[in-house]
């Protein structure tokens, strides 16, 4: 089957949308503001011989030609190479410094780096995966970036315990999780010849459960009243990305919906990651239905 | 579970606290920096300091104070070797933490620069210390710390991780 044909009821413009999934991914390069800022980071890209193009709507990302590795603000660790689209979550997770937060699915570590570097590297972001060879580039990752706030667990995100860090819940949680990686063919273009519903059905379950144990590991909102005149107030937030599957019955009665999001807010075509991330505007509750795309914070 | 311990026990604050004398304290971590780099101490207010396995120190920041032993697979990043006589800074210490250093740095030229980062040794002459030296060069108008290197006998031995190292 074409497998982004599942995509077509979805998408406003079906055609641009299979256009930008052929589109070749460009390099891009986050700065990592633990160790630099985006004016030095640039000067060192021009001094390495780098042409380096900002990215209009953030402005600690470059568009780069070639590897992002070869260059002296890489191996400084003043940049990553992430995707454009992959900065989205940790912005909208805004972690602020001195949070608590679960990335809950977080090898290699691009979004838990950009975490603690927007936590100004201060507090706790425990980053949990499940697979040794993925945590060791996390790990090196964490490391070569200088972020020092960054705990990491091996486990199942289902079962992660909040033991090591005193049982007190998060304030935010990232819920990134293993998916049907269709939104990847920019990259791998043979991802789709892999592609089988019977691993979207089942991985669908792993996501629920991620994100049920994300619920429950994150604080419940303080009414007012309740709360120690000194302390401040805490929001709760969670981000959490989920493979689209088709509607079943239980689950068709649900009030959730799609967007498409073909486009990167720079108006450049960017992974396609985000047409099955993106959910029209944020709800008030969270929502754990297999199938649906969930941001909720209270 | 790896290979590796995952077991991270704090460090004792003072040799009064160790229950070993030769086990490491947080008060030797920050003698040896501000002895040997001059290291402000304040520098490290904040962070906790850990051994994971004998004479690996890793560096936390450590917002909420846990409890030791902590039994995880990384806790904030390697910083120290203290096994051998002579201990060792981390290149990624180095890096985070070597901007605050004013003694036994080693500043070298843009072409140094590139050698020591694809991890060759060279001779470069040098008055101060033996040892392990942090090792800068110029970027983007800075004094920027690359990483470790050990100077003996009128050469510079690079200290940068097979996995690290890059040829530019």
């Amino acid at each position: 089957m074409d497998v982004l044909s599942r995509y077509e009821p979805l998408v406003e413009d079906f055609a641009a949308f299979e256009a930008a999934c052929e589109r070749p991914l460009p390099s891009v390069v986050r700065v990592n503001t633990i160790k630099a800022d985006a004016d030095a980071a640039r000067a060192a890209l021009a001094e390495s011989g780098v042409d380096a193009e900002p990215i209009a709507w953030h402005d600690g990302l470059f568009e780069i030609d070639g590897q992002p590795g070869a260059n002296w603000p890489y191996a400084h660790g003043w940049l990553h190479g992430q995707e454009e689209v992959s900065v989205l979550p940790a912005l909208a997770l805004d972690p602020e410094p001195g949070d608590r937060v679960w990335d809950a699915c977080a090898a290699p570590g691009s979004k838990t780096t950009q975490l603690a570097a927007l936590m100004d590297d201060r507090g706790l972001v425990v980053a949990t995966d499940n697979n040794l060879g993925r945590i060791s580039a996390l790990r090196s990752n964490t490391e070569r970036l200088g972020a020092t706030s960054v705990a990491v667990t091996h486990e199942d995100a289902r079962n992660h315990s909040l033991k090591p860090f005193g049982g007190d819940p998060y304030d935010r949680a990232l819920v990134d999780v293993p998916c049907s990686c269709e939104g990847t063919v920019r990259k791998n273009p043979s991802t789709l010849e892999d592609w089988t519903m019977e691993h979207v059905t089942g991985i669908a379950g792993v996501q629920k459960g991620v994100l049920e144990r994300a619920i429950q590991a994150t604080r419940e909102a303080e009414p007012s009243s309740t709360r120690p005149v000194r302390s401040p107030p805490r929001r709760t937030r969670r981000y959490s990305t989920t493979s689209s599957t088709p509607p079943t019955p239980a689950s068709s009665s649900s009030t959730s919906r799609w967007i498409a999001v073909p486009a990167s807010p720079s108006g450049k075509a960017s992974g396609t990651t985000t047409a099955s991330n993106a959910q029209s505007g944020y709800t008030p509750t969270s929502t754990t239905r297999a199938g649906s795309s969930v941001r909720s914070w209270r | 579970m790896s290979d590796e311990s995952t077991r991270f026990d704090r460090l004792p604050a003072t040799p009064a606290d160790s229950e070993s004398d030769d086990r490491p304290t947080r008060e030797g971590v920050l003698e040896y920096w501000s002895d040997r780099f001059g290291v402000d101490p304040v520098t490290f207010e904040g962070y906790t300091f850990w051994e994971r396995g004998s004479g690996k120190i890793w560096a936390f920041a450590d917002a909420f104070d846990l409890d030791s032993p902590v039994d995880i697979e990384g806790l904030g990043m390697s910083f120290l070797r203290t096994r051998r006589e002579h201990w060792k800074p981390t290149t990624d210490a180095a890096q985070r933490f070597g901007r605050a250093a004013d003694a036994c740095v080693i500043d070298l030229s843009a072409d140094e620069a590139a050698a020591f980062m694809a991890g060759h040794d060279q001779e470069i002459p040098w008055d101060g210390d033996w040892g392990y030296l942090i090792v800068t060069h110029e970027l983007a108008g800075r004094t920027e710390p690359i990483g470790v290197g050990l100077y003996l006998h009128g050469e510079l031995r690079s200290q940068i991780p097979k996995g690290r190292r890059r040829e530019f």
